[in-house]
């Protein structure tokens, strides 16, 4: 019962929170918005059992991805998108169909599932146990993706430096 | 393979390498150079033909010499071999031996014509060409030089191809030989078919175990009668004659050896060599003698009213082909070889002194603007006059005893009817009567042209010769031989010839060959008085019709020269028919012609090539065009219309799965 | 206890709403939130799945696909930056050099 009341409660709140990304106009309420969604998904990911997913999600998405995504926001000073004639029409017709769709999905699932529950901590994520995998069976794409974050930082840092940082950069290096 | 080649692939191969050098290296020679190579060739092969007669009793006949393989399909087999028999040795003669005079006087009469090295090329291919025919062991072969022949026939007919109906001309003979060769070909693919081979030796050997087709229509009919579609397009019978007269408008020289002598006689040799199967198949020969008389008498009725020189002589060449194919559909084959031995020569020689004619008078060949020629060109009178009386009918020149031949077997054969005869003794009158109308028309009373006339044959250096002249020497003395040979090219006698050809025709002469018992021999000695006295009689009828045509044109065109004028005045509507050829050309115009040339236009130029071919070209050229036109707006530069089209194929996709795993 | 379904719903509304935003918006900061909206569902349904087949690999894909996403934001962004540079504009519409 707690289980139940705790997920829907979440789950409200992510809902509310992405509906509310939709809506919001200037794009630092909708970064907001995201962070909250990803506070309550860690929430959820806790009544699943995950820890260490949860745990992660705090740390890497909601602390490190979205503080990137508030800081370029800031640095860019991007203002309000300007209400257009073609914004008012998606507006109209995309929330309804939003809430439309949602819902045809939501009655698929439910109609073809049946009724497996999940416990709460059905499958206790340990990070031990994540590791155990992380680093046998899946060494490989760890270490691929090791080598990923690395491209992705040179590249980041590649692409936003001035023209004229990265030529100083040459010469010195 | 025979022991003792005689290397008869020579024979044909000879003028062609004559040919080729005139052909290739001809334009660099000088015109002696050039009638050399010709001649030299030519004469070559006229020598082999005479030294294959010297050989031809030691030999054992039927002689066959295979040079190369040349077809080989499952059980079908055509090789290029070559076959003599007494047939093909009469052929062979008459073909080199005329062919190689006519060539010594085309060195006189195209003596100052342009391309002279072009016609000498083409004349030596016509040879190669006709030999090959003469000389092949099977229908295919045979095939090939029929097809050859009517090449070089459209080639010298069209020699002087800027002149619009010089070309219209050869244009006219290849397609319409063409029409004769559908029906021959589609004769040759029956006896593929039901035979399983094409050569002479295999064919006739199975034919002739067949029976008789008494009752309607067999296979032997069937192809008969395909084979005659064909020398009748070849020969110029009804209803595929039309080419012939047009096929003036080549050098004279062209339409002796080819129009005359050798092209058009090869359907009548085609006929002779399928004797076995005509003799199986009675209905198609009947078809071959009805074609063949009634052609006779058709083209001497037109041949009356003609004023062109060369026409007469043409109609008058349907009209003895008529007389062969009489004969041949009456059975007596060896007789229509006769004749087409001795109207090579008659004819040849027709044609070669008008050409001397119209050589004399600078060019006119309207025989209303001739005249009076006997004393100035005497030589050339003196030789027409033989050919004329020769082709008459009148003994003892060569014409009398072919033709007489001919119209005896027509009366007497159990193939052959009186009315054959009778319509045959017509013509002949017909025959006499129009050649002699052009002989004393030529060569009689005042000389109607004038002076220095230069016109179409020749062209325009022919003008400045100055006066009406005799031929050179070089032109004459083929014609003085000629002359000899029509007078005593007959005194072989139609008994003798028959007797000389008729192993070749398996044994299938007519008249009385068996050897008879003793009663037998007496009844059959009443017999043999009675047919004799018959002969007799009907020659008789025919010299006295030939003399009677010799007697009205007399009448007509010396006596009384206004006659004809008031007489076709009188005849009206009729006599005009007659001069326009009875409008058979207009009608075939009207009815093949121009249907076809509009329905090609219409249906196949603007409907099909136009409009399908054209349109499914440019037509998918145009799909593509606007496909791409629609889908390049997929690319619009647009940020968000890519986003919205990676939704929409990610929900395509996820949907796709989702139905894959429902299943 | 909470049907399976129930989670694969969530993580779908939350998928839904990330397509909607990245089709509506035109901030293309806006836009690449969606993104990671979308990712977000997507491992909600991940971690359901694992949790009721009881297979902890599900649990560390996962977790990759969150370090695919970080290293996916960082480049992204420093595109963003490049192309503010460039054209001075957040707005989507306005880079539309290549349009017809």
């Amino acid at each position: 019962m707690l289980h139940l009341i705790l997920f829907t409660g979440f789950g409200l709140v992510c809902v509310a929170g992405a509906v509310n990304l939709l809506v919001q106009r200037h794009p630092i309420n909708s970064a907001l918005s995201l962070v909250v969604v990803m506070g309550a998904l860690a929430a959820e990911y806790l009544l699943l059992g995950a820890e260490f997913v949860a745990a992660v999600q705090v740390i890497v998405y909601a602390g490190a991805v979205m503080v990137l995504f508030v800081f370029v926001i800031m640095l860019l000073n991007a203002g309000e998108e300007e209400r257009t004639q073609g914004s008012r029409v998606a507006l109209l017709l995309g929330v309804p169909g939003l809430v439309v769709g949602s819902l045809l999905i939501a009655w698929v699932l439910i109609h073809r599932s049946g009724t497996e529950a999940v416990r709460v901590g059905a499958l206790p994520g340990y990070p031990k146990a994540i590791a155990q995998l992380l680093f046998h069976d899946f060494l490989l794409p760890f270490e691929v993706t090791s080598i990923l974050v690395l491209i992705a930082i040179m590249g980041a840092v590649v692409l936003a430096a001035k023209p004229s940082q990265v030529q100083q950069g040459k010469k010195e290096g | 393979m025979t022991p003792n080649p005689l290397h008869l692939w020579l024979i044909p191969v000879l003028p062609l390498i004559g040919a080729a050098i005139n052909g290739l290296f001809g334009k660099r020679f000088s015109r002696r150079a050039v009638a050399a190579v010709a001649l030299s060739f030519c004469g070559a092969a006229f020598v082999m033909a005479l030294w294959v007669v010297s050989r031809f009793s030691s030999l054992s006949l039927p002689h066959t010499e295979t040079l190369a393989t040349w077809l080989r399909a499952g059980s079908f087999q055509a090789d290029f071999a070559f076959y003599l028999d007494q047939l093909s040795l009469v052929m062979l003669l008459v073909v080199t031996g005329v062919g190689f005079l006519i060539h010594i006087y085309s060195v006189g009469y195209m003596w100052e014509e342009g391309g002279f090295y072009r016609f000498f090329s083409y004349l030596n291919l016509f040879m190669f060409f006709m030999l090959t025919l003469v000389l092949a062991n099977n229908y295919l072969l045979m095939f090939i030089g029929w097809e050859g022949v009517g090449l070089a026939s459209y080639l010298l007919i069209g020699f002087w191809f800027t002149k619009d109906s010089a070309a219209s001309a050869g244009k006219k003979a290849f397609i319409v030989n063409r029409i004769g060769d559908f029906g021959f070909l589609i004769g040759l693919f029956l006896l593929i078919k039901h035979f399983g081979s094409l050569n002479f030796e295999q064919v006739f050997q199975v034919a002739a175990q067949q029976p008789v087709e008494t009752a309607g229509v067999g296979l032997l009919t069937t192809i008969g009668l395909l084979l005659m579609v064909g020398a009748a397009g070849k020969s110029a019978q009804i209803p595929l004659y039309v080419w012939l007269p047009d096929a003036m408008e080549g050098p004279t020289p062209v339409s002796a050896l080819i129009h005359a002598a050798t092209m058009v006689t090869a359907g009548v040799y085609m006929v002779a060599r399928s004797h076995v199967i005509f003799e199986h198949a009675p209905t198609a020969m009947m078809v071959v003698a009805i074609v063949g008389t009634l052609t006779a008498l058709f083209s001497a009725t037109i041949g009356m009213a003609q004023t062109d020189i060369k026409k007469v002589l043409a109609y008058s060449t349907v009209s003895q082909l008529g007389y062969m194919f009489m004969a041949c559909g009456v059975g007596a084959f060896s007789m229509g070889i006769f004749h087409l031995m001795t109207h090579a020569f008659f004819k040849g020689l027709l044609f070669l002194a008008a050409g001397s004619v119209i050589h004399a008078v600078g060019g006119e060949q309207d025989m209303r603007k001739m005249g009076g020629l006997r004393t100035r060109i005497p030589w050339t009178f003196w030789t027409m006059t033989a050919a004329t009386f020769a082709i008459a009918g009148f003994p003892p020149l060569a014409g009398f005893y072919s033709k007489d031949a001919i119209l005896f077997r027509a009366f007497v054969s159990p193939q052959g009817s009186w009315v054959y005869w009778a319509i045959g003794v017509f013509s002949a009158l017909l025959t006499s009567f129009y050649m002699f109308r052009q002989w004393f028309l030529t060569f009689f009373g005042e000389y109607r042209g004038e002076p220095n006339h230069a016109q179409d044959e020749h062209s325009s250096h022919h003008s400045g010769h100055g006066g009406i002249h005799e031929s050179p020497k070089v032109m004459l003395i083929p014609l003085v031989i000629l002359a000899v040979l029509s007078v005593i090219g007959g005194w072989v006698g139609a008994e003798r010839f028959n007797a000389f050809l008729s192993p070749g025709f398996h044994g299938h002469a007519i008249t009385k060959l068996v050897a008879p018992g003793p009663e037998e021999a007496a009844r059959m000695a009443v017999e043999n008085r009675a047919i004799e006295h018959l002969e007799l009689g009907l020659t008789f009828v025919a010299v006295a019709a030939a003399a009677s045509g010799f007697f009205l044109a007399w009448l007509l065109y010396y006596r009384r020269p206004q006659l004809p004028q008031e007489i076709a005045r009188a005849l009206g509507r009729f006599y005009q028919a007659v001069a326009n050829k009875y409008y058979v050309d207009e009608l075939y115009a009207v009815l093949f012609v121009e249907p076809l040339v509009e329905g090609s236009k219409n249906i196949l130029w603007r409907g099909m090539d136009q409009k399908v071919i054209d349109g499914a070209l440019d037509g998918s050229a145009q799909g593509a065009r606007e496909v791409s036109d629609s889908v390049r707006r997929m690319q619009s530069g647009n940020l968000r219309s890519y986003a919205g089209w990676v939704a929409v194929g990610a929900a395509a996709v996820i949907a796709y799965m989702i139905w894959m795993g429902a299943r | 206890m909470i049907p399976l379904s129930y989670y694969l719903v969530l993580g779908g509304i939350l998928f839904a709403c990330g397509v909607a935003g990245f089709l509506i918006k035109r901030n293309i900061i806006t836009i690449f939130m969606s993104i990671e909206l979308m990712l977000n569902g997507v491992n909600l349904s991940f971690v359901a799945f694992a949790a009721h087949w009881h297979a902890l690999s599900g649990q560390v894909f996962v977790f990759f696909v969150m370090v695919v996403a970080a290293a996916e934001a960082a480049v992204g962004l420093a595109i963003i930056i490049a192309v503010y540079r460039t054209r001075e504009t957040l707005n989507v519409d306005q880079v539309n050099l290549l349009k017809l």
